[in-house]
Formats: structure tokens, C-alpha cells, sequence
């Protein structure tokens, strides 16, 4: 390659197509008083929301204020550590960062109580066993693990109650 | 009384699982040429550029509209860019022609793009989030639990889906820009394929695609262009909160009102009976149904008897993303943009194979995010 000089070499080697550029960066969060009295009820090991003094619907959890109405939610709500599962799909697609074996179930979940419903990790049943409208307790971690945040709800799982009518949780869909 | 608007030049990128000849500037660039080619213009004839793409984590490239300035001739002209998730490249287009029906430009470019081999869409729709638990897997993973609850609310049968997943996948065999051509398609094929999110299978869900869409827009007085203008006649944006008590994920309000709206607009009092044609945001196969009774084409509970019926296909009497729909061609960012282009490309009649004979008025329709923001418009052949 004597003959060869470096801008000729360069150019036959083609263009470059791939250059990989990982990027990293943990973010802060601040939660804010409304969503920190949902954290502190986690810390606690229950499912703190709250009511809107207008619709009175229940929302967990609560942002602060009732998204129809407009209005600060100030009451708290506990809820009930059991509710209904009123849709899924089963996950059976790997991709990076995933946390949790697949496959696996991912609900949607209305605790008693509530009227939102939130997503949910449903074990202890195969995946192909899961029905709309199973009820469904939560597992929490053991007491002196519990921290503000959702990983103190390991996942929900069947309680063995009978399923609910379609009709008592259809508007929740 | 707005200013007339049209559309006079489309363009589009051969779009593919991977453009590795191509940086994301050369991407919209090859559509925005071809776009100024159709409507007979350079770069010194445009006004103003609006470009959009879904979020910028996704090839983790921030504020790309920086770099692209001067790919897009955009140098010393006001450039935009707009950011609604899916529906970003449907909102693009109509921000840049609220620029010219309010009469501050003659000729705005458009574009919208994505690159999906350099980017980790999965990953960036599944990052964890302080106050839910990790179990989202991308889009599919968000929608599918919504597609159950049609099914079961409609007691639509399950193959409807794969009905779909084939009827748009043929269509793309009619469109030499479609990212999926799948010659042998059929419903067993569907069937085999892998489950990803159950109730979805692979093929029952959008590829990834690398790819750009552009348009020209003009006013009135600024008509130029190889084919007749696509004219305006309506257009619509709604947005709703991702989660309220009382939502309806699988026929979203906001969805109802953007298409009241548009409706309003253009005349429209029956849209079976007077939209030609419609290509609509489509990215796993049972939203076809669910849009065809959101949009009111239908009653509720009969949009997969609609689809069942092959009145959505190329041959029925509301043909449905005849280009093969997002379904065949997902360049996310660009995706809402080609379903306002198809329907510019069918009122034009510059649609070729995928041309529906006689398409007067045509809707297209985007949607994004949790089902959250919608964009629509109407155009036609006549003059508003």
C-alpha cells in the first residue's frame, strides 16, 4: 500500500453505516404532596388515594387534583388490598432493560374502592389462566423492606374469590 | 375567513427496516426533494419549515430540528417543530397550514421523520416510571389490554384482527414505498406467527421502519404542481388526559370530538356514504374496528362487522389504508404524516396501484400517545 495514500484508503473502506453512542443519566423526581401521601401509604403497606369533592370518583394514585373537575382531592382514601382485574394482555416480548421473566402478565387492576384502575403484575397462575374479571390480592415485600415506592407491591396474585360480573367493572375499560 | 389551503407537492422515502445509506439529514431531505419536485418549486420558494418526530429518546438524538435546519433549506427562515407522540406527523401538517390559512405564509415545507434502526423505541417507550410498576413492553404492551376490552365489548370474533393484518399487508403490495411487501400473506400465516402481547400476534402489529414523509403547502394564490391541489376542507387536534375516572381507552372522547369537528368543517353528515377513501393511523390490526366506531362510521359494536364485511378493503365501498396503512410502513415520527399524504395522493389521483378511481374526499387520520391526541383533516378535489 506504499502507492496509497491515507484519504484514498479512507475512502475505500466505504461509509461508516453504525456507530454505537450508549447514553446514561438518572433522573430526580419530585413527587409532590399529593403523590407523596400515596408513597408514604406504600411505606405502610397500603393503598393510599383520594376523592374528588366534585365527581367523587377515587383516584389512585392521586395527582392532586380531579382531572374532570379541576379541583384539588383532598380527602384520603384507603383502599382495599383486593380488587379486580379488568383487562390484560400477557407480555411475551424481550427487549432491553426488561426487568421481569417473560412471559408475564400485565393488568389492569381496580382496587376495591377505587375508580381508576392501575397497571399490576399479576403471578402465581400461569399466564394462560388469566381472565378478565379475577380478583386479585396484593403481595407486599416483608415489612422491614417496605420503602415510598412502588417496589414495596411484589405483584398481585388470585385471592380465590369468584370472578366479577362484567357489568360491575365494564365502565372501567 | 381563513385563507384556502392546499396541498401541491408529496414526497416519501422508500421506507425499510433499516436506511444505513443515509444519516437521519439525508433521510428528510430525499422526501423534502421530492416533495418541492412535485410541486414544481426549489428551497427559495418555501416560507417556512414545520418538521416533527416522536420523542427524541428515541434515537436519543435532542432537538434534532437544530442539526436539520440547513438539510431542509430552512437557513434563514422560521422552522418549527411539533411533538404530539403518534399522531406528531398528522399535527405537523396542520401546524403548517394554520401558517398558511391564517395568512402568514404563501408555501410551507412539511416533514416529519423517524429512524428506527439507529433508535431503541421498545426501550424508550418502557422506562421505568416513578409511580408505575415496570411492566410496560413498548407500545404493544399498552395497547393490547385495550384491544381485549373491544373484543369482549363487541363480541367481535377473533380472526376479525387477522383480517386486517392481511387486507393491509396486500394493499402494500400496491405501493413501491411500503416497508412490508409480503407477497404469500394470508390468514394462517397470521395466525403461526408469534404472540407478542397476547391477544397480538407479530404480524398483527406494525413493523419498525426507517423513513420520511414531506409535503409543500400553499395558499391560494400560490398554486404550483404537477398534479391538481389536494384542498383543504377541514381540520381537527384533540388531546385528553392519559388517565381520568370514567375513561374510555378503547373509544377515546377526544378521538369523537377531533372528527365531530373535522366533520363540521367539510360538510360531513355521513361518513360512509361521503368519505372516497381514508387512510387511518392503524398500528396493530384491531384498530381498525375500533377507529372505524370511533370516526362514526359505524354504530357502536359494529366496526368489526364492517371490516368482516370487506367494505374497508381495496374493493369495498370505504376503502381503508389502500397504501397498506402504518401496518406495512411505521417510521413512527413520519407515520400520522404519510396517512394526510395518502389521502393528498388519492383526491391528486397520483395514488398509482393503490389509487382508488374517482377519490373526491378523503380523510386522514393519526392518533398518539394512550390513545391522547388525535389529528385529522379532510381534503378534497373541489375548491372549499
Amino acid at each position: 500500500m506504499a502507492d496509497r495514500d491515507d484519504t484514498a484508503a479512507a475512502g475505500d473502506l466505504g461509509p461508516v453505516t453504525t456507530l454505537a453512542t450508549p447514553i446514561r443519566l438518572d433522573f430526580e423526581f419530585t413527587p409532590g404532596v399529593a403523590q407523596s401521601r400515596f408513597l408514604r401509604g406504600l411505606e405502610r403497606g397500603r393503598f393510599i388515594g383520594q376523592r374528588c369533592p366534585k365527581c367523587g370518583m377515587v383516584y389512585v394514585p392521586s395527582r392532586g387534583s380531579c382531572p374532570t373537575d379541576g379541583v384539588p382531592t383532598t380527602e384520603d382514601v384507603e383502599l382495599a388490598n383486593v380488587g379486580t382485574v379488568t383487562t390484560y394482555c400477557v407480555v411475551n416480548v424481550p427487549f432491553a432493560g426488561q426487568s421481569i421473566e417473560i412471559p408475564y402478565i400485565c393488568a389492569q387492576v381496580l382496587l376495591d374502592g377505587a375508580n381508576i384502575s392501575f397497571m399490576g403484575l399479576i403471578q402465581e397462575i400461569p399466564a394462560d389462566q388469566i381472565r378478565m374479571g379475577m380478583r386479585v390480592e396484593a403481595v407486599w415485600v416483608d415489612p422491614d423492606r417496605l420503602t415510598p415506592s412502588l417496589a414495596s407491591v411484589r405483584y398481585f396474585r388470585p385471592n380465590g374469590e369468584p370472578d366479577a360480573d362484567y357489568e360491575s367493572f365494564k365502565e372501567y375499560l | 375567513m381563513a385563507e384556502r389551503c392546499a396541498v401541491i407537492g408529496v414526497g416519501q422515502t422508500h421506507h425499510k427496516a433499516k436506511r444505513d445509506d443515509v444519516s437521519i439529514a439525508g433521510l428528510v431531505r430525499e422526501a423534502a426533494k421530492m416533495a418541492l419536485a412535485d410541486a414544481d418549486l426549489t428551497w427559495t420558494d418555501i416560507d417556512a419549515v414545520v418538521i416533527g418526530k416522536a420523542p427524541d429518546m428515541f434515537e436519543g438524538n435532542m432537538m434534532p430540528e437544530l442539526y436539520l435546519a440547513p438539510a431542509l433549506g430552512a437557513v434563514g427562515k422560521p422552522m418549527f417543530r411539533v411533538h404530539t407522540a403518534g399522531s406528531v406527523g398528522g399535527s405537523t401538517a396542520l401546524v403548517a397550514a394554520h401558517l398558511i390559512s391564517s395568512g402568514i405564509h404563501k408555501r410551507v415545507l412539511t416533514v416529519a421523520y423517524e429512524k428506527q434502526s439507529d433508535s431503541d423505541a421498545m426501550w424508550a417507550l418502557s422506562v421505568p416510571q416513578p409511580f408505575a410498576a415496570p411492566l410496560l413492553a413498548g407500545a404493544g404492551g399498552y395497547f393490547a389490554p385495550h384491544i381485549r376490552a373491544y373484543m369482549r365489548r363487541s363480541g367481535a370474533p377473533e380472526y376479525i384482527g387477522r383480517m386486517v393484518a392481511v387486507k393491509d399487508r396486500r394493499n402494500a403490495m400496491r405501493n413501491p414505498y411500503a416497508h412490508l411487501h409480503i407477497a404469500d400473506i394470508d390468514m394462517k400465516m397470521v395466525e403461526e406467527s408469534m404472540m407478542l402481547w397476547d391477544p397480538l400476534r407479530y404480524l398483527e402489529a406494525c413493523p419498525s421502519s426507517d423513513g420520511a414523509a414531506a409535503m409543500v403547502l400553499s395558499s391560494e394564490d400560490a398554486l404550483s404542481g404537477q398534479y391538481p391541489p389536494a384542498w383543504i376542507h377541514g381540520m381537527a387536534m384533540r388531546s385528553e388526559p392519559t388517565m381520568f375516572a370514567g375513561r374510555d381507552q378503547v373509544n377515546p372522547r377526544a378521538g369523537r370530538d377531533c372528527s365531530a369537528d373535522v366533520y363540521a368543517q367539510a360538510g360531513i353528515t355521513d361518513p360512509r356514504r361521503q368519505i372516497d377513501v381514508a387512510e387511518v393511523y392503524v398500528p396493530f390490526s384491531w384498530y381498525e374496528p375500533m377507529w372505524l366506531e370511533n370516526l362514526g362510521f359505524c354504530d357502536l359494536g359494529d366496526g368489526w362487522k364492517l371490516t368482516e364485511s370487506g367494505a374497508t378493503a381495496f374493493d369495498g365501498d370505504i376503502p381503508w389504508n389502500t397504501s397498506g396503512g402504518v401496518l406495512s410502513s411505521n417510521p413512527i415520527g413520519a407515520s400520522g404524516m404519510l396517512r394526510f399524504l395518502e389521502v393528498a395522493m388519492q383526491v391528486r389521483g397520483q395514488a398509482g396501484e393503490h389509487q382508488i378511481g374517482g377519490a373526491r374526499v378523503a380523510l386522514g387520520q393519526a392518533y398518539g400517545g394512550g390513545s391522547q391526541f388525535f389529528s385529522m383533516w379532510v381534503v378534497g378535489s373541489d375548491k372549499p
